[in-house]
């Protein structure tokens, strides 16, 4: 492997999509929503019902639905209290995952047809890379800022949802096993199922706005874990986010094959 | 002789039920301009695509600078440099960053990435605008940006695919200096092109290809030679005598019209071989004869003389 090459794609992959707001935009929108506005909300949400002089009747059938698993860690905790750490720990969770996979997808969108489409990737096909280094190259340069979101996001969360859970809790949330386990174990495997589906998306997707539309729907599976988890069906403990995390890779590395046996360079040239 | 720089035998490429290429066979020599001539869709960008190993053969092989382009794709690529048919640049970075990615990609030397770029911008007029965005150059800016980027690994052989198509004539101009330049370092140069004045200009030999076939090859002096049988031949003559000429010349078996212009009298559809009876004939009738002028066919009569060969065979 000529890693200088890699970088070389890489660097280019990264400085090119970073100019494109389609793709800036939601890697930045997502996040802040995610991270801190939903956290203050968390937070906000309690204080004025209470100030309004309204019940949390609401939040009580809802935390009412959950799993029985989930009611028993949320067992001694006041309504208010019990609603944060059900939506700080356990709700966001698969929202939070909703970010490297979408991370990894906009930019592998604009890294695999957005160059299709400015034309840009019939002279990187002739340089001397091999078909490997040209894949892994692309690959990392989706993979790593998704995992750079995420990391940087996480602190970013811990800081705002302990804010949140002192005022409530009474004691910081975080950090804590299941989102441990998440950041270091689950997103990588999410980005890496956001990027690869991409290569799939990209050998039909003529444009970066279609490839960034079809990709998009990767979102599908968190929306239904977020679904169950609401509706009581299931609930994020360890060995649930372990086994999604390996569900993810097992997903990630089957997509990886197969797209690396149709990522040749004569066959990327014939549809140009 | 030295080693053909390129040798394709039988070289053959389908997309479904079209050829684009069909048994092509052909030889390049080290150092030579080779022009490869043809419509669009004649089957040239197809062929350098197979002869730098980006596209398999459906038959046939190909050795260039002695490697085969499929098993030795990435040693032969870090030798050649293509310019592609549109300049396939990065609009959103600018030229220098342009250039030294591509330098990093095709393993310049980590030490002369930076003086070989500098070097490159100021051959290639392009320093003052370095750190632009090549989204903001003109056409021909960005083709000169494209040639720095096709030479920046110092190849020995270039591949240029049309490489003045779209470019007004000044900035043409200015790409033909280039690729001079650039031949005079030694490189072998294949060039796509359509542009036949490009070709005479630039060009030591060339090939003609005709909806995937190969129907010439030689020097353009040669296949005029070759070809076009038929010249057109400028007599000057004495003022006075012109109306006298004429009628010798139009009833004169060798030539196909005559016709004043400018000045002198222009004789089409003349074969070479009748230049001699014609001049015969004109003295005989007491012409005065000032002098004669044969206008040597060009690439382009070449070309459509093969064109209306190739359009009446089946």
């Amino acid at each position: 492997m000529n890693w200088r090459a890699i970088w070389a794609i890489m660097r280019k992959d990264l400085r090119v999509v970073l100019q494109n707001k389609g793709v800036v935009l939601p890697i930045i929108l997502v996040p802040v929503i995610l991270f801190v506005v939903l956290p203050l909300l968390v937070l906000w949400l309690p204080m004025a019902t209470s100030s309004a002089g309204a019940d949390n009747g609401d939040l009580q059938e809802l935390l009412s639905m959950v799993s029985p698993g989930l009611r028993a860690q949320l067992e001694g905790l006041d309504t208010n209290a019990a609603g944060a750490v059900f939506f700080l720990v356990y709700m966001l969770a698969p929202l939070f995952l909703i970010v490297p996979l979408m991370v990894a997808n906009v930019i592998a969108a604009d890294s695999f047809v957005g160059e299709k489409e400015r034309k840009t990737l019939e002279a990187l096909l002739y340089t001397p890379t091999t078909d490997g280094e040209l894949l892994t190259g692309k690959l990392l340069s989706a993979w790593l800022p998704a995992l750079a979101v995420s990391l940087l996001g996480y602190a970013l969360y811990s800081i705002t949802a302990n804010l949140a859970a002192v005022q409530l809790v009474g004691k910081p949330l975080f950090p804590n096993l299941i989102w441990t386990v998440m950041v270091v174990w689950v997103a990588p495997a999410a980005a890496a199922f956001g990027l690869t589906s991409m290569i799939l998306v990209s050998t039909r997707a003529k444009t970066f706005q279609d490839a960034y539309q079809t990709g998009s729907l990767v979102v599908l599976p968190m929306v239904v874990l977020l679904l169950a988890q609401t509706t009581g069906v299931i609930y994020f403990n360890i060995w649930l986010t372990l086994a999604l995390g390996l569900v993810l890779w097992i997903v990630s590395l089957a997509l990886l094959y197969y797209g690396k046996r149709t990522f040749h360079r004569t066959e990327l040239i014939a549809r140009l | 002789m030295s080693d053909p720089i390129i040798a394709a035998s039988g070289l053959t490429r389908r997309f479904g039920d079209t050829l684009a290429v069909a048994e092509l066979t052909l030889e390049v020599r080290r150092g030579e301009v080779f022009g490869f001539l043809g419509h669009n869709g004649a089957g040239k960008t197809t062929t350098v695509r197979l002869l730098n190993g980006v596209l398999t053969p459906s038959a046939g092989q190909a050795r260039v600078l002695g490697l085969d382009p499929m098993a030795d794709g990435p040693a032969l690529r870090r030798q050649t440099g293509v310019l592609t048919e549109t300049p396939s640049l990065d609009e959103r970075l600018s030229a220098r960053l342009n250039l030294s990615l591509y330098a990093d990609l095709y393993g310049v030397p980590k030490g002369e990435v930076k003086p070989r770029v500098e070097a490159l911008l100021k051959t290639f007029e392009l320093a003052e605008r370095a750190d632009d965005k090549v989204g903001a150059f003109s056409k021909g800016m960005k083709q000169r940006l494209a040639l720095a980027r096709t030479v920046v690994h110092q190849p020995v052989l270039l591949f240029l695919d049309e490489p003045t198509a779209a470019l007004d004539p000044v900035a043409a101009r200015q790409v033909h200096e280039m690729i001079l330049h650039t031949a005079r370092e030694g490189r072998t140069v294949f060039m796509n092109t359509h542009n036949l004045v490009e070709a005479q200009r630039l060009c030591d030999r060339v090939a003609v290809m005709e909806h995937g076939r190969l129907v010439a090859i030689g020097s353009p002096h040669d296949l005029a030679r070759r070809l076009v049988r038929n010249l057109t031949v400028e007599f000057e003559l004495a003022p006075d005598s012109t109306a006298q000429a004429l009628q010798v010349l139009q009833q004169a078996p060798g030539a196909a019209s005559a016709g004043p212009r400018n000045g002198v009298i222009v004789v089409s559809g003349a074969e070479r071989a009748a230049i001699p009876d014609l001049i015969a004939l004109l003295v005989g009738a007491g012409v005065p004869i000032y002098q004669v002028a044969p206008q040597e066919p060009t690439l382009e009569d070449v070309y459509f003389a093969l064109h209306s060969e190739t359009e009446v065979k089946p």
